[in-house]
């Protein structure tokens, strides 16, 4: 484990004293040429960057109506500063959502205003310079867009926006961050954010099917490319082969099977997380989701349905329509994109589902909301649809089920801690200790109700907290965290759900050794 | 008339040459700038309607303030609140009792008896909010000079008010004549006194200040995406004009 203390999990949530640059340290590594230029951006720091910089910053408050609103508009009245996961984990007073959006503020006031041109020590105006720039990229990459400081600002000061434009800055003079924008030129070059190419993704579908097969007996499929399929699931490529998300894959497959209905997934577009969000910039966001639209009018389909990913739903369901619309092309009577909880709730309301709720009494659940799902998006047609319907569906499914502290949960979510790009080995540190307020509610849970597993609908939630819960193991006493803990919803639906003529004991058993001799032909 | 009166006569219209000007601008680039994507903080209104009624309940409660900060939200309200009678009570020097606006809409004496103790009011709140910044670690940590200054002024202006209320009386015969000169552009001399020429110089630079500090934040709140716009993304295209060229270009990279 790296170099740093995992903070202690607290019985009572306490609001951290001050503790000056203890994260100055923590920034990601720097993007080379090679990743940058796919994207349109300089391959490393340009000449005359200060000047660019400030271009861009007028660009952007010419563009985007929010930035210049927050920018203006913050009277420091403090209701954010104890709002921010990573704050409450580091102590490090520039995590406060206000100090945060102060890094950029102060030299927007310093260009831009009258005050700031001719009294800047009186307004907190600064010059920007080369350690401006290294702050901003420190602390801007420890911000996971998570939008938590937005619902409590009376303004609705939304940090995440103030991040998004100063990284566009960023890219723009050639600063980028490696891990996001190494993946976004392989999302243009392969189609995914893990590089896998067409071959692998055929194979790993075909290995799903036949697992799916050995555990109910029936052929459900995994199909890929199907020109004329009714649905096109796009879904985080995570979902692929990481674990947890891969079980909540097999959900989604067993679902759709059981539904009878055919759908596909896209080699070209076969991946819902778009990373061009984090970084803020409208044109590689587009660029990225167009092979959505590409690949849906190629393949034919006439609904498209997503699958568990928080700020990829964001995307989908917020910009989508604006970035790739109009879906003119789909069937009218389906929203798009459709959520596959959205999808899978409304057969549980219609009664289509074959549910054995005691498949899952080995676990007693809590539900992660994902900040993006739940302060970004919806599901269904009512506002909150997007708390209700993964509960709906948890408890559908599974008899022992749980919720965090309320202050916690919901549109007060705290985020997991490794969204908004900095889901990287190179920000473990930030990522620990920005997950402490989730893992305290967590703790919790596992501490008065014997909660066994932690459900996600986010492939990015599932990965980092399979990767910061053991670090919140204390030392020499009995393990209480493990990875294992993370399952995704689908997962839940996965094991509860019976299909028609799904096989059992040892009719299954008999089923799985045919196969076995079919296959040693 | 004396020299005083002019000069305050002559800042008045300047200040209020600033004030609507400045802020027309202000409220003119907000209203130009598009907000390209829709980003409004969940769970949101899926209607006008529901979103005329989340900003009412914002302006009118705080509501998100309230749910993230009790004691910021009771001086804060406190303070916003008592500006809003005092505002009124100052009518008083504009239009009289029987005015078509105040009966039905304003009890006029009910307003004067409780607009005298907002003054009380009004300092209890921004005292309370200065205490915050000076006590509490975090919120000293994000205040800039400016910070202090802005509630200083506006605690300036609410003490020389109490005052002239409860200590030295201004006349106010004068002082209306004064005020409705103003409007009337038929001038009458500004009534001497250090208490009133005080208060009013301070009202003065905070009506210049105004369109160029945090005080943006009035109008900015009606502009802000993440609280004015209707959750619809799914079913409505929302595309800014300078994105739509790029429907032309998208894909062809
Ligand atoms: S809550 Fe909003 S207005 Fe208050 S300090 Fe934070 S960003 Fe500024
Ligand atoms: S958006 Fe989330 S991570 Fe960023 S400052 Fe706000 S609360 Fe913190
Ligand atoms: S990863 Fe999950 S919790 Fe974290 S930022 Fe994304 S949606 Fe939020």
């Amino acid at each position: 484990m790296a170099d740093f203390e995992t903070p202690k999990l607290k019985e009572y949530p306490v609001i951290p004293n001050l503790v000056d640059d203890v994260m100055k340290g923590s920034s990601p590594f720097i993007a080379k040429p090679l990743h940058n230029e796919p994207l349109g951006f300089p391959g490393e720091l340009v000449e005359g960057w200060k000047d660019k910089a400030i271009d861009k910053m007028e660009d952007l408050l010419g563009k985007y109506r929010g930035l210049q609103v927050y920018l203006d508009s913050c009277v420091k009245c403090g209701a954010c500063t104890d709002k921010c996961h990573y704050f409450l984990g580091t102590s490090d007073p520039k995590n406060m959502p206000v100090a945060r959006q102060d890094l950029l503020r102060s030299v927007y006031r310093r260009y831009f205003t009258f005050a700031g041109k001719y009294f800047p020590k009186l307004v907190g105006a600064r010059d920007l310079d080369k350690g401006v720039i290294d702050e901003w990229y420190s602390y801007f990459h420890q911000c996971s867009q998570c939008r938590r400081c937005s619902v409590f600002c009376p303004y609705g000061i939304d940090t995440a926006e103030i991040s998004m434009a100063a990284r566009e800055i960023l890219d723009t003079v050639g600063v980028g961050q490696k891990y996001c924008n190494e993946i976004i030129a392989k999302v243009y070059k392969i189609g995914n954010n893990l590089g896998l190419p067409e071959p692998a993704l055929k194979m790993t579908l075909e290995d799903l099917e036949e697992e799916i097969e050995e555990e109910t007996g029936l052929p459900v499929k995994l199909p890929l490319d199907v020109k004329g399929a009714d649905i096109m699931l796009i879904t985080p490529s995570a979902d692929f082969f990481a674990e947890p998300h891969i079980d909540g894959l097999k959900g989604y497959a067993k679902v759709f099977h059981e539904a009878g209905i055919s759908w596909t997934i896209s080699s070209y577009a076969s991946e819902a997380g778009n990373f061009g969000m984090f970084i803020g910039s409208y044109e590689n966001m587009q660029q990225i989701s167009t092979r959505i639209r590409e690949a849906a009018i190629d393949l034919g389909v006439k609904r498209i349905v997503h699958g568990e990913c928080g700020h990829a739903w964001r995307v989908a369901y917020s910009f989508w329509n604006t970035l790739i619309g109009p879906f003119d092309f789909l069937d009218p009577n389906y929203p798009v994109p459709q959520h596959i909880c959205e999808f899978t709730y409304d057969l549980i309301k219609k009664n289509k589902l074959n549910i054995d709720k005691t498949q899952n009494d080995h676990r007693t659940l809590t539900f992660h909301d994902s900040c993006n799902v739940a302060r970004a998006t919806r599901m269904g047609d009512k506002p909150g649809g997007q708390f209700d319907i993964p509960r709906a569906i948890i408890k559908a499914v599974c008899n022992n089920y749980v919720e965090m502290d309320p202050a916690t949960t919901k549109e007060a979510t705290f985020c997991c801690g490794g969204g908004g790009g900095l889901l990287t080995d190179d920000l473990m540190e930030i990522r620990v200790k920005g997950a402490m307020p989730r893992m305290e509610a967590y703790n919790e849970v596992v501490e008065d109700y014997g909660v066994t597993n932690l459900a996600c609908i986010c492939a990015i939630c599932k990965s980092q907290f399979s990767k910061v819960l053991p670090y919140f193991n204390e030392k020499g006493a009995p393990q209480k965290f493990s990875m294992d803990m993370v399952v995704s919803v689908h997962q839940l639906v996965y094991d509860a759900l019976v299909l028609t003529g799904q096989k059992f004991g040892d009719e299954l058993d008999a089923h799985v050794a045919a196969m076995e001799a079919a296959a040693d032909d | 008339m004396s020299f005083l009166s002019v000069t305050y006569i002559l800042l008045f219209y300047a200040a209020t040459i600033i004030l609507f000007v400045g802020v027309g601008r202000r409220i003119y680039k907000y209203a130009k700038t598009p907000a390209p994507l829709k980003i409004p903080t969940m769970p949101a209104p899926t209607t006008k309607v529901g979103v005329a009624a989340r900003l009412t309940r914002e302006v009118v409660f705080f509501e998100s303030l309230f749910k993230a900060n009790l004691w910021t939200w009771i001086f804060g309200w406190m303070f916003h609140a008592s500006l809003l009678i005092a505002f009124f009570r100052h009518l008083r020097y504009v239009v009289n009792s029987d005015t078509f606006l105040i009966g039905p809409v304003i009890h006029w004496h009910l307003l004067q008896l409780a607009g005298q103790y907002t003054s009380f009011t009004l300092i209890i709140g921004l005292a309370g909010l200065l205490a915050r910044r000076i006590f509490v670690d975090r919120v000293r940590y994000i205040s800039a000079p400016s910070d202090y200054l802005m509630l200083l002024l506006i605690i300036g202006i609410g003490v020389t008010g109490a005052l002239m209320t409860f200590v030295a009386h201004t006349d106010i015969v004068a002082l209306k004549d004064f005020v409705i000169g103003l409007f009337t552009f038929s001038f009458s001399a500004l009534p001497t006194s250090l208490l009133l020429l005080l208060h009013l110089g301070l009202v003065i630079v905070l009506m210049i200040i105004f369109p160029i500090s945090k005080l943006l934040h009035a109008p900015g709140l009606f502009f802000s995406p993440t609280r004015n716009q209707v959750d619809n993304s799914r079913e409505k295209r929302h595309i800014a004009d300078w994105a739509k060229p790029l429907d032309e270009t998208r894909g062809k990279s």
